[in-house]
């Protein structure tokens, strides 16, 4: 087990640095982080671009290779360089990657817990009305795409907001900087509002769908039975066995999304204006902010297989199956 | 002989049902419906700036004057050229490169299997983002749709592979081996074809995964450049002031979930009808 574990982090390790490199040489070959300081009124002389640009590690005039050697050495002693216009790539990431937890955190176990409970449910009550009515939302939602729902709710809200006369529900930006103490954290709460039910309506749809049809292929089967059989409440049977067992895709899935949670969600802190990491791979891109491109690409490759591994020792520990082998 | 009976199941499967006629009155809606209208998608009505719906232009017009309808029932036709391109080249990528893996075995699978596992791992977003918008010229989005369908194929094509690997082993393959006909033949006369109910539902599904991610990158100004429009484009110019002028917004977003919807609704009656025994 340790050999394979060991084995399995070394090819890990491997393909991050791939990634990461291919996204710096990419990032570094074609943008151009000179033109921000170009195009300035009063102008700015070449001699000065070029020094700022040197000791920003960004300088196009330099060969992309030594510019690489420079990042790579940087990135194996923990440091990610500078944005275009000189913050230290660290600090920045550090603070985004919290606002992206702030923001996901509720939602991606909201999403699932829902999702999960309404699958089961559904499948208790198959062909029943409200078998029906879940299995046909979910569908209908997950043909939504998340930048439209998104919108939709932001207007929603709009109208919500001006048919009252004041602001119930805020849709835009992580909290007023203007209150303090309780008003605050409650400011906050409803500034999560939107954003956690964006994310999570999709996810709900996801989960219940894999949820019932696994509950369903566990339902018919003898432990449940038995445990029927022996006595049980037909409640109690069917939390404590079907649903246990039938938990183990979900559960997996669930461990995958957490890992990939911080920079899957773009459209979300986009729209909402949240600045987050996944709204930072979208404004450094347009930013031509070579170093955080490769950062967050770094970051994003780093908990994909986190998030992977995560999965797989999830079903380990579940399946009883799987850990005899 | 099993056509047939999968026919009968599809056009019995209400679900599907539904989805085909969708489809058809939306392709029908986004390819004769221009002839209907009194603008053509270029033209631009310099007495009409962000006007409401009304007789003369049905779906209102844009903050420059282009009629919404046309300009709408335009991006449609691009988003479903985009999505069938896409879903084609993307499963038959998958189909071959699996069916070679699976089939030859050793270098070659080894080879083909590390190329699928890096392009897993590469940041497709980011290089679709950084590239797509730098090819300006006439049929740009051509190579946008070769970017979509290289970064979308990895997944099916592991599926293809491990299914080949069961598939010959069995008598009619081993028989052709012992015909003498030559592996390559064999892969696309014997192998291929038993795969085929995977790779239609694949390629369905596909075709909806396609239309949703070129919408999403072009919401980010990533995806088709103007000044050719598809849905994706003008969600992202019309969800900006959504508020305000409702219209620019719920008709490409309406007819977008809509276009998805079917093509899903499809994708899933195939599934019951070609493999029922599955439940996912």
């Amino acid at each position: 087990m340790g050999k394979y574990l060991l084995r399995r982090l070394a090819i890990n390790v491997i393909l991050v640095a791939i990634a990461a490199s291919l996204a710096y040489m990419l990032a570094a070959t074609t943008m151009n982080p000179r033109a921000a300081y170009e195009g300035r009124q009063p102008p700015v002389p070449e001699a000065v671009i070029d020094a700022t640009l040197d000791a920003y590690n960004l300088n196009d005039k330099t060969p992309v290779l030594e510019r690489y050697a420079t990042w790579a050495k940087g990135v194996v002693t923990g440091d990610f360089g500078k944005t275009w216009n000189g913050g230290s790539v660290n600090s920045e990431m550090g603070r985004r990657i919290m606002v992206s937890l702030r923001l996901l955190l509720i939602g991606t176990i909201l999403g699932f817990a829902l999702g999960v409970a309404l699958g089961a449910f559904s499948a208790v009550k198959q062909y029943k009305l409200s078998d029906r009515l879940i299995g046909v939302s979910s569908f209908v939602i997950m043909a939504i795409p998340v930048f439209v729902l998104a919108t939709l709710l932001a207007i929603g809200t709009y109208n919500v907001n001006r048919g009252l006369g004041f602001t119930l529900i805020e849709y835009t930006g992580e909290y007023n900087p203007r209150l303090t103490g309780w008003d605050q954290f409650l400011n906050r709460l409803n500034h999560l509002i939107l954003p956690t039910i964006s994310l999570s309506l999709g996810s709900i749809a996801f989960y219940s769908r894999i949820q019932r049809n696994m509950m369903l292929d566990v339902l018919n089967q003898d432990f449940v039975r038995t445990a029927m059989a022996k006595g049980l409440r037909r409640r109690t049977a069917l939390v404590k066995h079907a649903l246990r067992t039938a938990l183990i895709p979900s559960a997996t899935y669930f461990a995958f999304a957490f890992g990939t949670m911080f920079t899957g969600a773009t459209f979300t802190e986009k729209i909402f204006s949240w600045h987050g990491m996944g709204a930072w791979l979208v404004d450094s891109i347009n930013q031509n902010d070579v170093n955080s491109v490769a950062a967050v690409t770094f970051f994003a490759a780093v908990c994909i297989l986190v998030a992977s591994f995560l999965s797989d020792v999830l079903v380990a520990a579940l399946d009883p199956r799987v850990r005899v082998n | 002989m099993r056509s047939k009976v999968v026919l009968r199941r599809l056009v019995r499967n209400k679900q599907a049902r539904f989805g085909f006629i969708a489809l058809i009155l939306l392709v029908v809606l986004a390819y004769v419906g221009p002839f209907c209208g009194a603008y053509d998608w270029t033209d631009k009505d310099f007495m009409a700036f962000m006007s409401a719906p009304d007789a003369d232009h049905w779906w209102g017009t844009t903050a420059i004057g282009q009629d919404m309808y046309a300009v709408t029932l335009r991006g449609m036709q691009k988003s479903i050229v985009i999505g069938l391109l896409v879903a084609l080249i993307s499963t038959g990528l998958a189909a071959i490169v699996g069916a070679f893996a699976g089939y030859f075995g050793g270098w070659v699978d080894r080879v083909l299997m590390w190329g699928v596992d890096l392009l897993l791992v590469l940041p497709s977003f980011l290089i679709i983002a950084i590239v797509s918008p730098r090819l300006r010229e006439g049929a740009s989005w051509l190579w946008f749709v070769v970017l979509l369908a290289a970064f979308s194929w990895m997944v099916t094509s592991r599926v293809v592979r491990s299914m080949t690997l069961s598939l010959r082993e069995r008598e009619y393959v081993l028989a052709a081996v012992y015909m003498g006909i030559p592996r390559w033949k064999i892969i696309f006369r014997h192998i291929v074809p038993n795969l085929s109910s995977l790779l239609i539902i694949d390629a369905t599904l596909n075709v909806s995964g396609a239309i949703i991610g070129e919408a999403a990158l072009s919401f980010f100004g990533f995806g088709i450049q103007p000044p050719d429009v598809s849905l994706g484009t003008l969600i992202a110019e019309g969800s900006r002031n959504a508020t305000g002028y409702p219209w620019l917004f719920a008709f490409p977003a309406g007819l977008l979930v809509a276009l998805v919807l079917s093509v899903n609704l499809i994708g899933d009656g195939l599934r019951d009808a070609l493999d029922p025994g599955s439940n996912s």
